[in-house]
């Protein structure tokens, strides 16, 4: 019986490593811009292109700051909680349309609901390259100081957003 | 039989021929070109994680080797181009990452497993090796002769 102890510990402990391993999203990369300063940007308007949004334009406001686009499936996943939580009217929502033609992308957000309070347009991505955005949908969560305070890779679910965004904004907010 | 063998190796001839023509255009610099790929070689590709930046046909490792050449032909260096995948993406983007504290168990658990398979081994060919038994009356008969037949031969030929 004691010659197995050995192996049964080591199988216990692999179990365990792999256990965890399974619970984690290989997806899932921790960006390194969180606490960092959000890369600023200067980009054309969706509606109006003659018009420009700057980052600094948002400097002593919480913001969220979405990476969409129309051809993108999990943002159609993720846009009925979007437009809900802007008719909250919590925070400014910047919704950045990465990679994307422009028409495709008013279509879109007419056909399923606006919930930006301005879209800009990432025609080759190089904003999105400074972000570090690798998969759309992916939210940013931009405090008064313009420091990044949290990343939501993929599509924000009901869960991330009661738990995790809800608290950081309200805390931002005093 | 003969023709159908022609005909199989005409077709993976072309057909290799086809694919060699899919590959994406060289860019015009050579040297941009050379560098770019040594660089993309060592990053990983975020989309498809097991793919090296170099090998990927994602739409983001396309855009991240444009943006690689343009640094390149800026004249930023192979450190400062690293620093600046990093900077975006973390460490994961390196197929060789620092070691330092949150990467000491993915540099030294090979090593630590190796170590520990060789204490394994030693313990268990100790345990295997066969105790001794004592010797015969016979046996040592034939032993002791042995040994007095070497003395005798050593000291013939010193």
């Amino acid at each position: 019986m004691k010659r197995f102890l050995v192996p049964l510990a080591l199988f216990a402990v692999l179990v365990a490593f792999l256990a965890i391993g399974l619970t984690r999203d290989p997806h899932e990369v921790p960006s390194p811009l969180v606490g960092k300063p959000a890369p600023a940007f200067t980009l054309p308007l969706l509606h109006d292109p003659a018009k420009s949004f700057s980052t600094a334009d948002m400097k002593g406001r919480v913001w969220l700051l979405n990476v969409w686009a129309s051809w993108c499936v999990s943002c159609r996943e993720e846009h009925p909680l979007l437009v809900e939580f802007a008719k909250t009217g919590t925070v400014p929502i910047i919704g950045l349309d990465y990679k994307d033609g422009s028409e495709d992308g008013k279509k879109w957000l007419a056909r399923l609901g606006n919930p930006y309070s301005l879209a800009v347009v990432d025609a080759d991505g190089r904003v999105g390259i400074d972000y570090g955005v690798y998969g759309v949908p992916e939210t940013y969560v931009i405090d008064k100081a313009g420091i990044i305070r949290m990343k939501q890779t993929g599509p924000i679910t009901p869960e991330a957003l009661e738990k995790q965004i809800l608290p950081l904004l309200a805390e931002l907010a005093k | 039989m003969k023709l159908k063998t022609l005909l199989l190796l005409f077709t993976l001839l072309f057909g290799s021929v086809a694919l060699a023509k899919e590959v994406a255009p060289l860019a015009a610099d050579e040297a941009v070109e050379k560098r770019m790929v040594a660089i993309s070689e060592e990053l990983r590709c975020l989309v498809c994680q097991n793919e090296s930046l170099a090998g990927s046909r994602a739409d983001l490792a396309q855009d991240l080797r444009r943006e690689i050449r343009q640094m390149i032909r800026d004249g930023k260096t192979d450190q400062e181009i690293l620093d600046f995948m990093v900077a975006r993406y973390g460490d994961f983007v390196r197929y060789r990452p620092p070691v330092k504290p949150t990467t000491w168990l993915l540099w030294g658990g090979p090593f630590v497993l190796l170590g520990g398979g060789v204490v394994a081994l030693l313990l268990f060919l100790r345990r295997q090796r066969p105790a001794a038994t004592p010797l015969s009356a016979e046996e040592r008969q034939r032993a002791a002769a042995l040994l007095k037949s070497s003395e005798t031969s050593d000291t013939s030929n010193s």
